[in-house]
Formats: C-alpha cells, structure tokens, sequence
C-alpha cells in the first residue's frame, strides 16, 4: 500500500500516527510546500514574541519521520491531482502515484480587496515563514496594524507588542474575539490588551492602506474616519479551506473538501483532514469546515486509520479554543454564541469584571452544549467531559455545574466504571 | 499496558496516594522535605487528586487513554503517546502553557502547574516498577494491572 499525504500540518502528523495504528510497513510520502518538517503552527506567535526559540517549534522529535518510516518531498508544491490515473504531480516535475491520497492542505489566508493591500509591508500570519519575516519587519518598524480581532490577530498583536512595536487591531464586529467566544469574554481580553497598551478599534474596518510616492506603507484609514499611522500590516481575518486541488480534479467542494465519517471525499481513494475539511461536528450533527488543532489532528489520525483499512468512524469534532493574553487565559468549548431565539437553549453567564474571570454555560435540552472560561480555567476539561459525553442533567448536577463545580463523581452511575475501573472492578472488592 | 485502576468503591478519601505522590515526584524523596519545603518552594503538586461528592469519593489522575485527547490538542509537541509503551508521555521542556490540553481532556486529569507556565500529569512513575500511588493506597483502591487494550 502507498500513502501519499499533501501538507504537512497536524493532519499530517496524525495521519502518519493513524495509518501506522494499522499498517506497521505501507509506504508513506508526505509532500509540502513547506521546508520544515512539522511544526506547533499555533506556536508561531510565542516564536514572534521571542518566548521560545525555533529549537522548540518541531511537533515531533527530528527522529519521528525514521521511526514511522515516512518519506518527505519539503518544498515541493502539489500543483495537480489526477483521481483517475491516481497521481499528484509537483511543481518540481514529479508524479507520485497513490493507493490512498490524503489531502491536508489547510487554509489559504483570506486577503480582502482592500486597496493598497499589494505591495510590500503586508503580512499574513499563518506560517513559520511569515513569523520569521514578522521577526525582521519588528526590528525596524515602531507600529503596526493588525486587520482583524480573531484569534490569530490578536496572537499577531501580542506577539508585535512584545517585539516593542506599538500595535492597534481593528475589528469589524462590536468585541474582539466575538465569534470564537462571546462579547463578555471578548470585553475581558479587550481591557487586558488595553491595560498593556495595544490600541483596539472595534466596529469599524479598514477601507484602504495609504502608501507614499516610493510604496511605502505610512498608516491606515478606517470607515469611522480615523487614521492609523503604520510602516506594517497585518491581515488576520482567516483562513479559507486550501480545496483548489480537489475541486480541480472534481471532488466534492463545498465550503471545503467535503467528507464521509471515515474521511473520505466523493473519491473512495482520496481522504481530507484538518482546516481543507468539512467533516462531522458532534454537537451540530452536521459537516463543517472548523479550522482548530485537535479537529485537524484528530481527522488526520481517522482519516490515517482508514486509509489503513480500519473501519474507524470519526465521531465528530468539537470546536475549542484555548488562549491567552498577557496572562488571562481564556477557553471556549462547542456552542457558545447560541442564535437567539433557538429553541431549548439555555444560559448561564458569571462575571466578575474586577478579578476578571467569566464563566458562560450553554445548555441545550437538559445538555450542555458549550462554555466559555476567563480567567479561572482549571475544570475546563471536566466541562468539556459533559460535553463531549453528551450526558443529560438533573437539577442538582446543573447547579453544580452552573456553580463552578464539576466533577467526575456527577457523570451518570455506571459511566465511570466503564471509563476508569472496566472490567474487574467488582472482583476487586 | 499497565495502568492504574480506580475503585470508588473501596477510597475513603485518606488522599495518601497524593502524599505518595508528591513524595515519589520530589527531588529530595522525602516526605518532609517534599511537603514542607519543595511544596512551597517549587510548586510541586499531586498528580494523583481525590474526588469527593458527598460520601464518594475516588482518587483520579491520567487514564493514558487509547487516544488521547490531550496528545491531539497539544501544539508543542509536549504531549505524546508512546507507541511501544502506550503511555501518554509529557516532556515539560516543551511545553508553553497553552492550556489546550487541559481544556481537551474530557476527564479532567490535566492541571497547570502551581507556579510554572506549565501542566502536571501522571507519568505512572516512570522509572518506578510500582507507581507510588497504588503502592501507598492502604485499602487496595488504586489497582496497577494490564486489563488489556484501553
């Protein structure tokens, strides 16, 4: 069997862990446009901000690749897919043929129309390669603008600041960080950044990058009037699925490559993991392009299993992210910007805006649904226990829960045997 | 592989398994120096912690799941799943403090570290032939034994 896998992000690396859980000796190829092996891509921005160096960006040791037996073709760009013929050619000239293919492309940075945008001084924020120009462009640039207030701007931002670059992010939405947790963790992590001096614009957006006679980038203009003095831009909005690859060799593409639950496209021999996918979502019970690290690994190691001949079926993803700044952790967990309205849905909200801590609970039909955490985040991963397992609440466990007290010793009777003390528990005793 | 087997049934919350825990997890390896000074000191904590809901209680720390939902989250690389072993395996060098495995961990057994910008997680006392936890348990509630997969 030959395993062709395209990217080299954490789909990837759990693909190569999945397919060797089945197939100890199959021939595997990673091909990637990058020249580095694997790296924590969340991990960038603690290398922009000079927290880590680039010895600690590697996902897995130098010795991984030898160990699972894994070929690399490093800066080789996969240009074209042939599902009938069963190759990929590079733009190195190369075909690789494939019994299994699986594409783990990621997402391409979304760059809007704005003008100005072409030229030198804009940056996107997604790679190795952009972090160690930002590296550069910090030693001589005294402000930047950050084009977006979602998490890889903010990241972005933070990183900048602590390089000594005076930072302002703008963001279209009312509140920072307004889709990936809610207005009030958002306000919370607002203060923070400004209690440390980065600038944050919301409601507004910008409308062009103004640049002198020779190009050079001298600021921003906002809609609400307002002008940004900048020599660098940031855009961060997002990220959209890398699906060219599949649409082109006629795949089924919607938002992005669109896959069954053992991973696989509308072609049986091509697979798709990570940010390019749009594969089931546990809680919404639908498919969904949901660009996080644990749903691109955990894809990639379903996708690897079945590829491998395992009938392994992927559960779901669960959308969570979890971040901080300057201190102030944050954690938001499955759905926590319920649409109004939405029937059976229910909320709890605690905030304490002088220790700055939050705690948003989204029960759905007796479930809970989501959370969001600021500031006190130490049970999160019990909430998301309640979550991923799906278990239905009484009152007193959801007062516990609403309270700020999980615990293990609330999941339903007979589920915690099964999970921590199976078979053999009872001659024990 | 072996892992360690809770029984709720039988704990009676004594939290000796947390003594011989940090104990075991010390530099010094004793018990007053670890409690009264390495604690307060660096921060050293149980891996190992007891719950308690009214009468029950258990004491609970990593499953070194089949697949982990820690490993996946992980984006340092700290975190791995030990193919040969099957130990969910921690390297606190690389590790940034993200705090995505402690939010990914649907069991609760990861925690951040007192002091450090980073977690602590049971490593089944690597090193040791019998973790100090199971060792130390006076009423056999804490079980080391290979129950097959998972």
């Amino acid at each position: 069997m030959k395993y062709v896998i395209v990217g080299n992000g954490v789909a990837s690396v759990g693909a190569i862990e999945g397919i060797r859980r089945a197939d100890p000796d199959g021939e595997i190829l990673v091909i990637s446009e990058e020249s580095t092996p694997t790296y924590g891509r969340p991990l960038i921005s603690y290398l922009l901000a000079g927290k880590i160096g680039p010895e600690r960006m590697p996902l897995r040791p130098i010795t991984f690749y030898d160990k699972f037996k894994v070929k690399m073709a490093l800066g080789s760009k996969v240009v074209s897919l042939d599902a009938k013929a069963k190759t990929v050619s590079t733009d190195d000239g190369n075909t690789h043929p494939y019994d299994k293919l699986l594409l783990a492309t990621g997402g391409v940075p979304f760059v809007p129309p704005l003008p100005g945008k072409d030229g030198s001084g804009v940056y996107s924020f997604t790679t190795l390669a952009n972090a160690e120009t930002l590296v550069d462009v910090a030693k001589n640039c005294k402000t930047a603008v950050v084009v977006g207030g979602g998490l890889i701007g903010l990241k972005a931002a933070e990183a900048l600041h602590d390089r000594g670059v005076k930072v302002s992010i703008v963001e279209l939405a009312p509140r920072v960080l307004s889709a990936a947790f809610d207005d009030k963790a958002g306000g919370l992590v607002a203060k923070r950044l400004a209690e440390v001096g980065i600038d944050v614009h919301c409601g507004t957006q910008a409308t062009e990058i103004k640049r002198d006679e020779s190009g050079t980038i001298v600021g921003v203009h906002l809609k609400d009037g307002s002008f940004l003095p900048a020599q660098a831009v940031v855009i961060a909005i997002g990220v959209v699925p890398a699906a060219a690859l599949a649409k082109d060799a006629g795949i089924k593409v919607d938002r992005g490559v669109v896959v069954d639950e053992r991973l696989a496209s509308s072609d049986p021999a091509v697979f798709a993991a990570g940010d390019v996918a749009q594969a089931k979502d546990l809680i919404l019970d639908d498919n969904r392009v949901v660009p996080i690290w644990p749903n691109a690994f955990n894809q990639g190691f379903y996708a690897g299993k079945n590829m491998a001949g395992a009938d392994s079926p992927y559960l779901g993803g669960l959308a969570m992210n979890s971040i901080a700044f300057y201190g102030l952790p944050t954690v938001s967990v499955g759905i926590v910007n319920p649409a109004p309205g939405e029937a059976g849905i229910e909320l709890s909200e605690t905030l304490d805006e002088e220790n700055a801590t939050y705690r948003k609970l989204v029960f759905k039909d007796g479930k809970l649904v989501g959370y969001v955490l600021v500031g006190d985040i130490d049970n999160a991963g019990l909430y998301t226990g309640f979550i991923r397992f799906k278990f239905p609440l009484d009152a007193d466990t959801k007062a516990k829960l609403v309270s700020g007290c999980p615990s293990i010793l609330q999941w339903p009777e007979g589920f915690f045997d099964e999970k921590f003390n199976p078979v053999g528990a009872q001659e024990i005793v | 592989m072996k892992k360690i087997y809770p029984n709720k049934a039988v704990c009676i919350g004594c939290h000796l398994c947390e003594v011989a825990c940090v104990t075991a997890h010390s530099k010094s390896k004793d018990i007053i120096l670890a409690h009264n000074v390495e604690k307060a000191q660096e921060g050293l904590a149980p891996r190992r912690n007891v719950a308690q809901e009214g009468p029950v209680c258990v004491a609970l720390s990593c499953r070194h799941c089949e697949e982990p939902m820690c490993v996946a989250a992980c984006i340092s690389g700290a975190l791995t799943k030990n193919p040969e072993t099957g130990r969910c395996e921690y390297n606190e060098e690389q590790c940034v403090g993200c705090w995505s495995c402690l939010m990914a961990c649907p069991f609760g057994s990861i925690r951040r570290h007192p002091v450090k910008e980073k977690i602590i997680k049971c490593d089944l006392c690597a090193g040791r032939d019998m973790p100090a936890c199971v060792e130390a348990c006076p009423n056999a509630g804490l079980i080391y034994e290979d129950r097959g997969k998972d």
